[in-house]
């Protein structure tokens, strides 16, 4: 099934184009250390807001460090939050949405609340109130941008297994005598979990804005990890000495969702023509 | 409410309190119970949220913990720059996306349909922030054009109107992505209804059929993700009040934060809940107008956080 999803992906212009530039993402976080030419916290104060030479391909930030360097840590950064925060919500969201389903309605209300509780804020707006609580750094930015996408798998696993509660091969488990969990975890998720994935490799991209939209705003990463996010602040608040940083870290971010979101597509379209909804 | 409840506690598991933090390490224990008490930290959940409510039916939003000023004035004060930046940047969004979408839709498979296709996809995913750094980068660092900072002369409409191109720009490029593709898909299905065939049949001139009949139903589905994009909006409008340094609830929302003036963190942000949940409830009144067959249902369940956003 992964071969043929493959194919049409590479059928695709848009599917290609993203391909590529998620495989390109991927391969930078990966090999930062190798491929990396300096320390990616090695300061050189001299060479401070220099433009692209032979021995900083893509120039320097404020503090000389090697913007080329620098932005392949930071596609770690990216990565790694994504794919944390990704399996965080999933798992926590699927294990709420199906328990809803499963439980008797005064349960299940105060889970739907709870969905629509955290709902009701803009998305970016709660990351921010819950930053100011908890304060930035690399875990928390983590659990909290988690915290803002359990209920959209939460609410999705919930239909499909009310969808699917019903049917008679799940009465059949009852009559074998197996429990509700039992039923959940071996019979539900395996039914429900490709869409859900499916739709989870769509929100990489929306991760990935938000992780750097807190770093850019300086309540995000804290500062000695490379995050693209804090790289386009550095370069946003010496606009007027050097305009490489700001270039760098955008064109990166740029290349990055675009990617993730033309690939996402791509398969979705792919795995399951039924999913094919709108933005 | 829930929300409101969530926003409460949190500040009520705040590492550190506010009133330590405000003081200063050397104050001393006496005055820190003091501020405690004068802020109402010291009364538990539940009373803190009725005493919520309660300043809230009388408009008070609690005060300002730095300068001592009411939070609804401070908030009262940034609110019509942001509502002036959200309203131009849907309009912008709104100008252009339609006539992308209907074009797109018109001419399926042409070029031109690709080309709007891949700017759809670039404005969509390219976050907010970065589309306005370049923005800035282009027209105010190197080339001049316009002003780079603030929301200009309160007095003078054309300096505002200049102040606010670049940033409502910034906002509305996702949105123009995002309602040129809708527009499309939904128009072409809408064209390919019976009724669009019998009016062709009738000779109704295609011009008229587009954008008289089909349109108005294909601006449905876009309305919808137009109410949740409202809260999107908001969000983004942090990020352009904050690269512009314009004024505003973005730029209040985030220098409170840094601050850690809780009540003016809680009182904007709860008006900007407000604001998305009342306009979640406008789009979802105007269905009603737009498409009469879902007036029944409306009525019965309501519910205006359906769809989720993304940013």
């Amino acid at each position: 099934m992964i071969e043929t999803a493959l194919h049409i992906i590479r059928s695709n212009a848009s599917g290609r184009f993203g391909l590529f530039a998620v495989a390109l993402i991927l391969a930078a976080a990966l090999l930062a250390p190798w491929i990396g030419t300096h320390g990616p916290n090695a300061i050189d104060p001299i060479h401070r807001l220099a433009p692209p030479s032979a021995d900083h391909w893509l120039g320097t930030d404020q503090l000389g460090r090697d913007l080329f360097t620098r932005l392949l840590y930071g596609a770690r950064t990216a990565i790694a939050v994504a794919l944390a925060v990704i399996a965080l919500a999933l798992c926590v969201g699927v294990t709420l949405g199906m328990t809803a389903a499963y439980l008797p309605p005064r349960g299940e209300r105060l889970i739907l609340i709870l969905f629509d509780i955290i709902s009701s804020f803009p998305t970016v707006i709660l990351a921010l109130a819950l930053v100011a609580v908890v304060g930035p750094g690399f875990g928390n930015v983590i659990l909290l941008i988690a915290v803002v996408f359990v209920p959209h798998f939460g609410r999705i696993a919930r239909a499909q297994t009310l969808t699917l509660k019903n049917s008679p091969f799940l009465e059949a488990e009852i009559v074998l005598g197996a429990g509700p969990w039992r039923r959940m975890r071996h019979h539900v998720l395996p039914n429900i979990i490709g869409p859900i994935i499916v739709l989870a490799s769509m929100d990489i991209p929306v991760v990935i804005t938000i992780e750097a939209g807190l770093s850019f705003l300086g309540l995000g990463v804290r500062p000695p990890i490379a995050s693209w996010g804090s790289m386009l602040n550095d370069g946003y608040n010496y606009l007027d000495q050097s305009y490489w940083p700001v270039i760098a870290s955008g064109f990166a971010l740029t290349m990055a969702t675009l990617g993730f979101t033309l690939l996402g597509e791509a398969f979705r379209d792919a795995i399951d023509p039924k999913l094919r909804r709108q933005p | 409410m829930g929300a409101i409840a969530l926003l409460l506690s949190l500040t009520l598991i705040i590492p550190g309190d506010p009133a330590t933090i405000l003081l200063g390490p050397r104050a001393t224990p006496e005055l820190v119970a003091a501020l405690t008490q004068r802020m109402g930290l010291d009364l538990p959940l539940h009373l803190r949220l009725v005493h919520f409510f309660g300043d809230l039916l009388r408009g008070d939003l609690g005060e300002d913990i730095l300068s001592g000023r009411p939070v609804a004035g401070l908030v009262l004060a940034a609110l019509p720059n942001t509502v002036m930046l959200a309203v131009s940047a849907i309009g912008l969004a709104v100008l252009i996306g339609v006539p992308l979408g209907c074009y797109a839709a018109t001419h399926p498979g042409s070029f031109g349909d690709q080309v709007a296709a891949f700017i759809s996809v670039g404005f969509i995913s390219t976050p907010s922030f970065v589309i306005a750094i370049f923005l800035l980068l282009i027209f105010s660092v190197s080339l001049h054009w316009l002003p780079v900072m603030g929301a200009g002369d309160a007095g003078d409409p054309l300096d505002q109107l200049q102040h606010l191109v670049l940033p409502s720009l910034a906002l509305a490029a996702g949105w123009i992505g995002y309602i040129a593709r809708l527009i499309r898909s939904s128009l072409l299905e809408v064209l390919g209804e019976p009724f669009i065939r019998t009016s062709r049949a009738y000779g109704i001139a295609e011009r008229a059929i587009v954008y008289k009949y089909a349109l108005k139903l294909a601006c449905i589905p876009t309305l919808a993700v137009l109410g949740v994009g409202v809260g999107e909006l908001l969000g983004g409008a942090v990020f352009a009040e904050i690269i512009f340094n314009r004024p505003g609830l973005g730029s209040l929302i985030y220098k409170s934060i840094l601050d850690r003036n809780y009540p003016v963190v809680q009182g904007s942000i709860f008006i900007v809940v407000l604001l998305f949940v009342l306009t979640n409830l406008l789009v979802d009144l105007s269905y009603a107008w737009l498409d009469p067959r879902t007036r029944d249902s409306i009525s019965s369940s309501f519910a205006p956080w359906r769809q989720r956003a993304r940013t």
